[in-house]
């Protein structure tokens, strides 16, 4: 028993990573004690004790801008997650046929993410701002009817989101499907032609499922991006037009800061951890099945 | 063309392949024959396996042509080309069963499904993976994804197999047992076969005809039991066998009216040996196999001399006996029970009908 406990941890590791542990512990299990404890509770400017048992989570589903925040991630996460994944894989085929200046390619593929949301989106906003941007260019230039301002209009606000969304993270997706691509075997290409399979048919049907890692991967980090999404709102429509493009993040925010309900707030937050730990609970319980088959073989 | 009727099934002409200005295969010729086992044999990077994905039409060549059944392929895809191919790797699919990487190249082809099903329960048949089809390659074992990966290229119903290394991955046990089984599965369906190996036992015992290449050329294209025995270079004579041929430098000389091989002390007469050409006197190289000398049996030989055992190697089934002959390393391979000791005065000889003589610059055949 004891020699078991030595074996499986070293004492400097152990002394190595107490402040990761700490700041582990401290800021994500304390804090997210604190989260959903508070949105049991009627706090406003500041947190209180006094329970109020599910009045905020009542209150925070017959908000409208809650659940207009709702339906946008949705919208927001399917649309960019899967036109990333699309668009990604297919800049990893492209990276992938040995062109020359590949590092730059990459380079400017990954450019996006590497800088900070806050940056690109008010790039992006200027580059779609009808009096600065786009629109301004077309019409300076003679074109004087040319209309194209999606940021100021509720209904298409949120496609330019989805777009910027795409812009960023389709690099990061294309390099981690990259790696999983120079991982296939070359003489399973080979093999593919010699069998008469066309090239698509052969990434759909062959390669592809042999990413199924690198795919999880980058899903999972899509993922995670898709449900903090707060700076690329902020910086691009503010959540504007209106409500057009508020996010649950931003939702949460704006309620602690601006309208000073921290037990609704918190409510929301709560409401947004809900789906990470049924994902996580899920695929705990597919590694968790799979290891023991793995034993059982074994 | 009229080499469908010769019965030749692929015919390489002139080919070259260029890697920018890398030279890989240099107007290389190869006609293989109807239902015949060639083994490319050579040192890694003589181009051999680039030779073979030349034929499969997997890399495009810089001149030449390919005639595979009397049709020129040179430009076709591979799928068109009537070829079969196993690799190194088996390069099985690995996320479907046996029987989804036997079925997917014919269901992509459209075959109608009962052919497909015929196909695959021959080949499974031959084969004798019935039981696995149902399995994930991961599931198999090296010799169990070998045998389907012969038997992807078997549902193909192909007339050329081409094979590349593809027993490299196994271990010694299983090639040996893989071998044997190729060797029955060409006898079986008496298609044309090209094996890519570097394994010289491969070859000798797979082959109808060896290629030994090196740096993109056939060095020499015969039997296996002529590469073996008379050698077209030195090259040659030192990559088949083993252990290896003995090689010992010294002159070719004239006495009278016979050739004799002259190292130092040691002067060896050619009487018995069959020279290529004209010999003439200068420096050469003489080589011989150790199974070819003979170890303390009389003075019934052609040549006889003596040494000193320095070094003796047990290898199970006969010994190795390595001594000095003219102050060069000399091995000689003892099969009988009575083995010399270190440093025993023994007497050897041979018959130089069995030997090989090289010009010692260019390495060629004398």
């Amino acid at each position: 028993m004891q020699r078991s406990w030595r074996r499986r941890f070293h004492l400097p590791a152990v002394i190595g990573t107490i402040p990761m542990i700490l700041v582990a512990v401290g800021v994500f299990v304390i804090g997210i004690g604190f989260s959903v404890l508070w949105s049991f509770t009627s706090s406003k400017l500041f947190p209180t004790y006094d329970f109020v048992g599910l009045a905020q989570y009542r209150r925070l589903w017959a908000d409208s801008r809650w659940l207009v925040s709702v339906n946008n991630i949705w919208f927001f996460g399917l649309m960019s997650i899967s036109c990333n994944m699309v668009f990604g894989y297919l800049l990893a085929v492209f990276m992938d046929q040995r062109i020359r200046q590949e590092d730059l390619f990459r380079s400017i593929f990954l450019y996006p993410f590497a800088m900070s949301l806050i940056v690109t989106g008010l790039v992006w906003q200027w580059v779609l701002d009808p009096n600065l941007g786009l629109q301004a260019a077309m019409r300076n230039l003679g074109w004087s009817s040319f209309s194209f301002a999606p940021l100021v209009d509720a209904n298409t606000a949120i496609y330019a989101l989805v777009v910027a969304g795409i812009w960023q993270g389709s690099g990061v997706t294309m390099a981690i499907l990259l790696a999983g691509l120079r991982g296939v075997d070359e003489e399973i290409w080979k093999a593919a032609r010699v069998d008469g399979i066309p090239t698509w048919r052969t990434h759909l049907s062959i390669v592809a499922p042999m990413m199924k890692g690198a795919f999880a991967t980058a899903f999972v980090l899509q993922c995670v991006g898709v449900v903090r999404v707060y700076d690329l709102v902020i910086a691009m429509t503010g959540g504007g037009p209106g409500i057009a493009t508020s996010m649950p993040a931003v939702y949460v925010i704006q309620l602690i800061t601006v309208r000073q309900n921290v037990g609704q707030g918190m409510a929301a937050a709560t409401m947004m951890l809900l789906p990470v730990l049924v994902v996580l609970a899920f695929s705990g319980l597919v590694l968790w099945r799979r290891n023991r088959r793995q034993e059982a073989r074994v | 063309m009229d080499m469908a009727q010769n019965g030749t099934s692929v015919s390489i002409q002139d080919l070259s392949l260029n890697f920018g200005a890398v030279s890989v295969l240099k107007t290389l010729n190869l006609d293989v024959a109807q239902g015949e086992f060639v083994v490319l044999l050579g040192p890694s990077g003589c181009g051999k396996s680039t030779l073979l994905n030349c034929v499969a039409g997997l890399l495009d060549i810089s001149e030449g042509r390919i005639f595979i059944k009397g049709k020129n392929v040179t430009w076709e895809e591979p799928k068109d080309r009537g070829i079969g191919m196993v690799f190194q790797s088996y390069a099985l699919y690995p996320q479907m069963t046996v029987e989804k990487n036997l079925s997917f190249g014919l269901r992509v082809a459209g075959l109608p499904r009962d052919e497909i099903v015929k196909r695959i329960a021959r080949a499974a048949e031959i084969l004798q993976i019935e039981p696995l089809l149902q399995r994930k390659p991961s599931a198999l074992s090296g010799g169990q994804r070998q045998r389907v990966a012969i038997g992807r290229a078997l549902v193909r119903d192909v007339d050329v197999f081409l094979f590349d290394e593809p027993l490299s991955n196994l271990d010694a046990k299983l090639r040996s047992e893989l071998r044997v089984e190729i060797k029955l599965l060409h006898r079986k369906l008496q298609n044309t076969m090209i094996y890519v190996t570097h394994d010289q036992i491969e070859a000798m015992t797979l082959a109808d005809r060896i290629a030994v290449m090196k740096g993109g050329v056939i060095q020499q294209l015969d039997a296996p039991q002529t590469i073996y025995n008379r050698p077209v270079n030195r090259f040659v004579a030192g990559f088949l066998g083993s252990p290896a041929m003995n090689f010992v430098e010294g002159r070719l000389e004239k006495h009278g009216d016979g050739w004799s091989f002259v190292a130092e002390d040691l002067k060896i007469p050619l009487g018995t040996y069959q020279f290529d050409g004209q010999p003439e006197a200068g420096p050469a190289v003489f080589g011989i196999r150790p199974e070819h000398v003979s170890l303390n049996s009389g003075t019934g030989w052609p040549f006889s001399t003596s040494a000193n055992v320095e070094v003796v190697e047990p290898m199970g089934s006969d010994t190795l006996v390595w001594l000095k002959l003219a102050q060069q390393k000399f091995s000689v391979r003892v099969t009988s029970e009575r083995t010399p000791q270190n440093d025993e005065a023994v007497t050897l000889g041979f018959d130089p009908m069995r030997a090989s003589l090289f010009d010692a610059e260019t390495g060629g055949r004398i």
